[in-house]
């Protein structure tokens, strides 16, 4: 099967709020239909991409090393962190929960960082390489996204509950707050991808050049 | 014409729009991102399950999501309760992160709906649909409930490792309104821009 036109051969540019196809020719800034702002690529979106991963990457640091909660119990307090609470899942032969906790909290982040990595390395340098496959890919990452919140929410929780003073109580800690910084910017990361540059070919770029040009 | 189109977000190929028969969705030839999906809901079920939504979460953030005891000592947290515990100390901007995506965004996402549907029920566009509109699209990717849920989930079994646990109302209502949230604010919301 030969391939479609594309939205840029045709003058048209998709509406990312309602999906309308929007005719470029009059050179409109905003979709006739919902009015939101209308843009043939994302903008600056590599350049966006990155920033937004590299914060997330270098929250994901102190989110891994730092208590997200400490558990005091009958006086004596201990803090743990998102590993040694799967850890302590998996000894007490949870595995289950072990995994799901090590899955969202620590996989997912993992994941999405070597994906965009990956995404953006190959499509700075223009490569043709498995493009079906990396637009899949994109999509994965954009599914897997926010199931990295689940700690935070376990953590509040947790702590909203254990509240007995001298008996035992659950309080947060410093690292749950750069998990959720973690999770905030791999999202934006995600969201300002533009998945459409995987298929732009450089011959394509060109005579996108010479469309706004002219 | 430009209606007619339908041009796939994820690689910009540009195709006719096609009648979908049930299950059946339309991916792309080139990038094989779905195109189209079949949309099962009229308004008037979309309106019906919204005001059912609108009820559980009532119930999801009034009731205690789970109750425990130690001891003979009793306590309960709603969701309220635990973006309350998460706000204390250095940490409270991450509780605005955590009231946004369990409770802020889906309660926006049902008045919203509410609010469109209604007027679309009887063929009409509401005020301000356009706004309406967007935000639901903007609201989208920061409503979580179905990890709340299975945050909730998680807990119940963390804590029932050193004490009593109970599962509250709220965690049932939760349990459905999550599921009801990805099938009414999905996508095909916007369908509406076509039909009214």
């Amino acid at each position: 099967m030969s391939t479609p036109p594309t939205a840029s051969e045709l003058g048209l540019c998709l509406c990312h709020s309602c999906g309308l196809s929007c005719d470029l020719r009059d050179g409109p800034t905003e979709c006739e239909r919902c009015g939101a702002p209308l843009h043939r690529r994302k903008v600056s979106s590599l350049t966006r991409t990155w920033a937004y991963m590299l914060t997330a990457l270098a929250f994901y640091v102190p989110a891994n090393l730092l208590p997200v909660m400490n558990t005091t119990m009958l006086g004596s307090g201990a803090d743990s962190t998102i590993m040694s609470g799967v850890l302590e899942f998996w000894q007490h032969g949870a595995w289950d929960i072990a995994l799901i906790i090590f899955i969202a909290s620590i996989a997912v982040p993992g994941i999405k960082f070597v994906s965009l990595a990956l995404l953006l390395v190959t499509v700075q340098r223009n490569s043709l390489w498995a493009r079906k496959e990396r637009s899949k890919l994109f999509r994965f990452v954009e599914l897997i996204g926010y199931w990295s919140m689940l700690d935070v929410i376990v953590v509040a929780l947790v702590a909203a509950l254990v509240k007995f003073q001298a008996l035992g109580t659950i309080e947060p800690r410093l690292g749950i707050l750069f998990f959720g910084l973690v999770v905030v910017f791999t999202m934006l990361a995600a969201m300002s991808f533009d998945p459409r540059l995987i298929w732009e070919t450089p011959h394509n770029k060109e005579t996108a050049d010479d469309v706004t040009s002219h | 014409m430009a209606n007619q189109l339908i041009i796939c977000e994820h690689c910009d190929c540009v195709y006719e729009k096609v009648t979908l028969a049930k299950h059946q969705k339309a991916p792309c030839i080139r990038c094989a991102g779905v195109l189209q999906r079949y949309n099962g809901l009229t308004v008037q079920q979309r309106l019906a399950l919204t005001l059912t939504a609108a009820v559980l979460w009532t119930f999801a953030n009034f009731y205690p999501v789970m109750s425990i005891s130690l001891q003979g000592l009793k306590s309960s947290a709603t969701l309220w309760d635990s973006v309350v515990a998460l706000s204390l100390g250095p940490i409270t901007f991450i509780a605005l992160v955590a009231a946004i995506s369990i409770i802020i965004a889906p309660v926006f996402q049902l008045l919203l709906l509410m609010w469109v549907l209604s007027f679309a029920l009887a063929g009409k566009r509401s005020p301000a649909f356009r706004l309406c509109m967007r935000w639901l699209e903007a609201l989208r990717p920061w409503s979580m409930l179905e990890v709340c849920l299975l945050g909730a989930m998680v807990a119940v079994f963390k804590l029932a490792g050193m004490l009593d646990v109970i599962p509250g109302t709220g965690l049932f209502a939760l349990a459905v309104l999550s599921l009801l949230l990805i099938r009414i604010a999905g996508r095909d919301v916007r369908d509406l821009w076509d039909s009214v």
